[in-house]
């Protein structure tokens, strides 16, 4: 198997484990987050705006990790850079 | 695949690009501020109010209750600085509907801009509230160990937002560009919905996020007594 095949193999196979696992722990954790935020709101709902606001703050600190799984896989499909090297490589022989 | 509007090439001269990212931030900067002025030309207190003035005090008095509600006690200190990256990265999304029209914060430039704005930013009203000594102490807060701790947490919260802005942004047009090319009709029209909620979504925990580190910042140590502001 040579280099080309070897690094197409491993960014695909890498991309698409990063974004599968990379999104299953910020899903529960924001699951969790909600949950006891509906429950705390069933207990005070004079306390509305502010549960909503951190309930809305705390959820994008927890969306972050699965940006950031995201934007590595994007990466690796769209601008790898050892596939443009080597494929800079290929092209220049 | 376009990933981001820096690949939009308008106008070129040598190595000045005018691209998509550049030309859409100038066309919201435009639209912001001139609209503004317009509006704010013959301010009125009494009871015959314009809409646009109407809107632009609801603007502005919810966004003063929501930095308030922060915790930063003058608001009207921040609001410049606050109001703006609000209104910039609002109004940025919401025109996604003008087709033809990339978010500017779809570009990892734009988003790490407003981050480092925001850099500089905390630091400034810290000092500028509780003088370069008592800033610089804060970073020694519990012992003299957690120094290098502190300020690793101050640049990964910069690339934290530059980040989570761009990946939102990106991932919305990326996603619709994907659909449009499978489905006709429906299910990007509901995405494109869903990119709008998300984008002010983005927004406002963009500025909430800001007032949160400078309210950080400019936490009083030691208690000062002061009169309760009365509305």
């Amino acid at each position: 198997m040579d280099s080309i095949t070897l690094i197409a193999i491993a960014s695909i196979v890498t991309a698409g484990l990063t974004i599968a696992l990379g999104s299953i722990g910020p899903a529960l954790g924001e699951g969790r987050a909600v949950a006891t935020a509906l429950s705390s709101l069933a207990q005070q709902p004079d306390s509305a705006t502010t549960i909503t606001r951190t309930l809305f703050v705390g959820l994008a600190m927890i969306e972050s990790i699965a940006i950031y799984c995201f934007v590595v896989s994007m990466i690796l499909i769209f601008a790898n850079p050892f596939w443009n090297h080597i494929i800079a490589q290929a092209a220049g022989k | 695949m376009r990933l981001s509007p820096d690949e939009m090439i308008f106008w070129q001269y040598g190595l000045f690009k005018l691209n998509g990212t550049i030309v859409f931030t100038w066309a919201l900067m435009v639209v912001l501020a001139v609209g503004s002025k317009l509006i704010t030309r013959k301010l009125s207190t009494g009871l015959e109010r314009s809409r646009w003035q109407s809107l632009l005090e609801i603007v502005v008095t919810g966004i003063e209750k929501q930095i308030e509600d922060v915790g930063l006690r003058h608001p009207e200190r921040y609001i410049g600085f606050l109001g703006t990256l609000f209104l910039f990265v609002a109004l940025a999304s919401l025109c996604t509907i003008i087709p033809g029209y990339e978010p500017p914060t779809g570009s990892l430039s734009t988003t790490a801009a407003l981050a480092l704005c925001v850099l500089v930013a905390v630091p400034f009203f810290g000092i500028k509230e509780q003088g370069l000594g008592g800033y610089l102490k804060s970073y020694v807060e519990p012992t003299v160990i957690m120094l290098p701790f502190n300020i690793i947490s101050e640049l990964s919260r910069t690339l934290a937002l530059a980040v989570r802005l761009f990946g939102n942004m990106m991932s919305g047009t990326m996603i619709l560009a994907i659909l449009l090319t499978i489905t006709p009709f429906i299910f990007p029209i509901a995405m494109s919905v869903l990119g709008l909620l998300t984008g002010m979504v983005q927004a406002y925990i963009f500025s909430i996020l800001a007032a949160v580190y400078i309210a950080s910042a400019t936490r009083v140590r030691k208690p000062t007594p002061e009169p309760d502001v009365k509305r």
